[in-house]
């Protein structure tokens, strides 16, 4: 069988109980594949340990049980190649705006000289639109201006996949509004593939090539795959007035709403964990 | 706290100054202080002059400020080993300090840094530390003299023992509280152990560490004076006892000021690092 870019390979996740609880299984035996240049979205309730994966998927914590396969290869640990936008930011708050992303330049060319650091620097500055806040340090920014400054961080390593844990639910409508175009913009001009948590359904419609929707925890599994057929360049102004979008829409609302806690504890006999269905609401709906 | 207006607390603290000097002054020209003692074992405790009967009222501001001044204008004079200017003695108790707490940093610093980054080495090592931190430097004493036989190194030695806690716990403390999210971006960066160390966790920890160094600084400027009124021989607090057994009350007065003013620009001084490396979340 041919493996898609980012394959995820029959993870699980286990913590020890709590005082002599038995141990809670997060997730198991979880399948899904990411393909080059794919937006990947994944949506489930709080909990059901989408931070957990994201983290495996980064190597920063380890499966129990099963493999992620990159580009061929097992990943052992972190690497430069997958960036991660961290829900909280987590700027280093001694370093100014461009100093962080000074610091993310010079981890993948530490031979780089000064001259060439602070260049880079200005061009990602640029892209993410906070020239005028460069010196300043993190507690000084807006939540917005944070979050463009972790973003600048991670597309100045040159990674191949872009990993965020919901990168936009700490911000106002509006700012977030224009970080979502903006990242649509810069991940299809750069061709990254991405990988993206959020809560945020009309996030993952603009954005995302496919959905994967998460049942509720403990044992969560990814009970569909919900692919977006919405035509791109999509735009938040039209974006509704495509015709499927509300039968698109509907869908995971309904699965949020209703399916996720009902399939939480039985799965159709029909639902495996190694192929997971597909379906297109917003295609059935167009013809 | 409420904005203060800079100008009436500097009045306030002018006319608290006022009152307390009026109340000494009113209270050493109406005797106080100068009543005759019997008792035979403070007689041997004060010494000689005090127990032939010699009557040393206590100084009135006045005399205290002419000596202050006396002080201040002839800071470095020697005449012999057991009369040398009041800056001289000081400077001998700032070297100590000096060394002591250095030597203590560059102890403390490093190995604070690998307690906090291993909880091996913190499980191995709290219960010695638990049990040498209580210990009053001065207990020290005795030991550091009979091995190192060196007045002058042992109360560098006392300043190094009483420094060395603060400094080693408040590293081992703020590096083991690094932000796990902080840890991780390095992570991800793909940095090494030492970048690691030096570019996220050393700024991280930098404000909790400068807490510790100002803490033993403090806690040394208090242990010098007591380290040489025990050894004596030269610095600040050996001077104080000099003039405790000269009765020269007027002297020690003056010494306490300095000391307390040496005291604060050290503390300011850590405080301003401090706040260099200060960040805000
Ligand atoms: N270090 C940990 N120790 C114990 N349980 C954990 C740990 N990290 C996460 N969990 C548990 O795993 C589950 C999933 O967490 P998480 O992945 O953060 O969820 P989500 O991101 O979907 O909100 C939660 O029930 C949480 O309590
Ligand atoms: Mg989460």
């Amino acid at each position: 069988m041919r493996r898609p870019f980012v394959s995820v390979e029959g993870i699980a996740r286990r913590f020890p109980g709590v005082s002599g609880a038995p141990p809670q299984t997060v997730f198991a035996d979880l399948w899904f594949g990411i393909e080059e240049g794919e937006f990947v979205c994944l949506i489930g309730h709080s909990g059901c340990g989408k931070t957990t994966i994201l983290n495996i998927l980064a190597g920063l914590d380890r499966a129990d049980d099963g493999a992620v396969v990159v580009a061929g290869r097992e990943i052992a640990g972190p690497s430069l190649d997958r960036a991660v936008i961290f829900q909280s930011h987590a700027l280093l708050p001694w370093l100014s705006a461009e100093g962080n992303i000074a610091f993310a330049v010079k981890s993948r060319h530490p031979d780089w000289s000064r001259a060439q650091v602070a260049e880079a620097c200005r061009h990602w500055i640029d892209l993410v639109g906070l020239a005028a806040a460069a010196t300043t340090r993190p507690a000084q920014l807006s939540g917005g201006m944070k979050q463009r400054v972790g973003f600048a961080r991670a597309l100045a390593v040159s990674p191949k996949i872009l990993l965020m844990d919901e990168p936009f639910s700490a911000l106002d409508a509006l700012t977030r509004g224009t970080l979502q175009e903006e990242v649509n913009r810069i991940v299809a001009e750069t061709k990254l593939t991405a990988f993206m948590i959020t809560h945020d359904v009309d996030e993952a419609i603009l954005l995302a090539d496919r959905i994967l929707l998460m049942t509720n925890g403990p044992e969560a599994k990814i009970a569909e795959v919900v692919v977006n057929t919405l035509p791109r360049p999509r735009t938040r102004h039209d974006i509704h007035h495509l015709p499927g979008y509300y039968e698109l829409r509907n869908h995971i609302v309904d699965f949020l709403i209703d399916r996720s806690r009902r399939l939480a504890g039985a799965m159709p006999p029909e639902w495996t964990a190694r192929a997971v269905p597909e379906v297109r609401p917003a295609a059935s709906a167009a013809t | 706290m409420r904005a203060t207006r800079p100008a009436a607390s500097l009045a306030l603290a002018c006319l608290l100054f006022a009152l307390f000097v009026g109340a000494w002054q009113l209270s050493s020209s109406t005797g106080f202080g100068t009543a005759e003692v019997a008792d035979p074992e403070y007689a041997a405790l004060v010494g000689a002059a005090a127990a032939t009967g010699g009557q040393t009222p206590f100084p009135s501001p006045f005399e205290v400020a002419a000596r202050l001044w006396q002080h201040l204008t002839d800071p470095f004079y020697v005449r012999g080993t057991n009369d040398q200017g009041i800056g001289i003695q000081l400077a001998y108790s700032l070297a100590r300090v000096l060394a002591g707490f250095t030597l203590a940093a560059l102890l403390a610093i490093p190995l604070g840094f690998l307690i906090g980054m291993s909880p091996l080495l913190y499980g191995a090592l709290n219960p010695f530390i638990q049990v040498l931190r209580p210990i009053s430097p001065l207990a020290w004493m005795p030991l550091a003299l009979y091995t190192i036989r060196d007045s002058s190194i042992s109360s560098i030695f006392v300043i190094f023992i009483c420094s060395v806690w603060p400094m080693l716990l408040n590293t081992a403390f703020g590096v083991a509280t690094v932000r796990r999210e902080w840890l991780n971006v390095a992570r991800t960066l793909e940095c090494g152990a030492l970048r690691t160390a030096f570019r996220v966790i050393l700024p991280a920890a930098a404000p909790t560490i400068m807490t510790g160094m100002r803490i033993s600084i403090g806690i040394a400027w208090l242990v010098i004076v007591a380290a040489e009124m025990l050894v004596g021989g030269t610095g600040i607090g050996y001077f104080v006892w000099n003039q405790w057994n000269n009765l020269s009350l007027a002297d020690i007065v003056t010494a306490i000021l300095l000391i307390g003013v040496i005291g604060m620009v050290l503390d300011q001084i850590l405080a301003m690092a401090t706040r260099a490396v200060a960040y805000q979340e």
